[in-house]
């Protein structure tokens, strides 16, 4: 008799069946999968010295163009991949390849973020040994992508000024996550008016969190040091912990 | 109809919100848990949920019986137990409750804090019946 699919529940013994209940203690992570394939993908990069970069943000608030920007501000000195989010549209990807990056683009169809198994995907189509730094760059969107670990080592979170500097206090499980938080079109400050910076740190530090903001303008360039010396050192860290990683292999 | 893909949390395949993504991650936990006891059915589910998980509770039993459907838990009740958000002050060492956009101690104000609670998404307890292997 089967004991699988309940074929073997008949009239007869049913309320032997029904009486028989059972309570399960389980206590797993629900994201377990996708935590899963993301511990996976930074296994990945990790072995090939590769620093992972979440961007994220609402739609509009410059990730793009501040991809564009670090790539002209590296130039040969880092090489670069950018994993691309969107609904729709190859744009993004087209604006990066423009400049001699590779892209990947992913479109989510109508899904509001990238999942780790997403990101595993696209990574099959990049040759790790030959980059320094992948950016991905979320679906714009200040409320799904934080739940997803995709193998990122750190999340940089855009918030543009026009946005208003409440932001981090609207949607804090996006700005908890963010190890630097960018104000970007910091160029509009003035035009705006009613942004203020030291406020939307003050948001940021009372959901407990330590890290950086920088100001930064893609459009005129200012703060793009600030940025760049960040993405250097945390490159560097990611090498040293990398070449630690491979020493305690071969020790292994 | 585009077929769901329980057994990973993928969204390639599936217009959703994420939500229904966890509804599925849910079910593929819950479903491993009846094959492993010979289950017939799943009558109950209880998920722990805090305010910075990411996850709301409302929507996430929204779109619960749409992944359910068809599933040895299609007529299971969700149970969704929302869990306190609180906080360990590394300043003073007290710990205290606190809001999901304000983590500072409420003993001395102070911001460095970390967090005890309030970003779970926890599969807590499956009630299965049926099993006639276990009788």
């Amino acid at each position: 008799m089967c004991n699988t699919c309940g074929c073997n529940v008949t009239p007869g013994n049913q309320h032997i069946v029904a009486e028989h209940k059972e309570s399960v203690e389980v206590l797993t992570n629900l994201l377990q999968a996708n935590d899963h394939e993301a511990a996976h993908n930074r296994a990945h990069f990790d072995r090939h010295g590769v620093l992972a970069i979440n961007l994220m943000s609402s739609p509009g608030a410059g990730k793009t163009a501040l991809l564009e920007r670090t790539i002209e501000w590296f130039g040969d000195r880092l090489r670069f991949a950018v994993i691309e989010g969107d609904l729709e549209t190859e744009n993004d990807a087209e604006r990066i390849r423009e400049k001699g990056v590779p892209a990947i683009q992913i479109s989510t169809g109508t899904a509001c973020h990238l999942d780790a198994h997403m990101v595993h995907a696209a990574l099959h189509e990049l040759d790790l040994d030959t980059l320094d730094v992948v950016f991905i760059e979320n679906v714009g969107n200040l409320v799904c992508p934080a739940s997803f670990d995709l193998g990122q080592h750190l999340n940089v979170t855009l918030l543009s000024t026009p946005e208003g500097d409440d932001k981090p206090a609207k949607y804090p499980v996006m700005f908890r996550a963010a190890d630097l938080m960018l104000v970007s079109k910091s160029d509009l400050l003035d035009v705006l008016g009613d942004f203020d910076p030291d406020k939307a740190e003050r948001h940021l530090r009372e959901l407990a969190s330590d890290a950086p903001v920088f100001e930064l303008s893609a459009r005129t360039n200012a703060g793009l040091r600030d940025w760049a010396e960040w993405l250097t050192r945390n490159l560097e860290l990611q090498r040293e912990d990398s070449i630690d990683e491979s020493a305690r292999e071969r020790l292994a | 109809m585009t077929p769901l893909s329980p057994g990973n949390c993928s969204t390639r395949y599936l217009p959703k919100m994420h939500e229904l993504a966890v509804s599925q991650a849910l079910l593929a936990e819950v479903a491993a848990v009846a094959r492993s006891r010979n289950a017939i059915a799943v009558t109950d589910i209880h998920v722990g949920i805090g305010p910075l998980s990411g996850v709301e509770a409302k929507l996430l039993a929204d779109a619960f019986p749409i992944a359910a459907a068809g599933t040895i838990a299609d007529t299971a009740d969700l149970h969704l137990r929302r869990t306190a958000v609180r906080v360990s002050c590394k300043g003073c060492g007290e710990e205290t409750d606190a809001t999901a956009s304000r983590l500072v101690c409420a003993a001395c104000g102070d911001w460095r804090t970390s967090l005890l609670g309030g970003d779970e998404l926890i599969l807590e307890r499956v009630e299965l019946t049926g099993g006639l292997a276990s009788v």
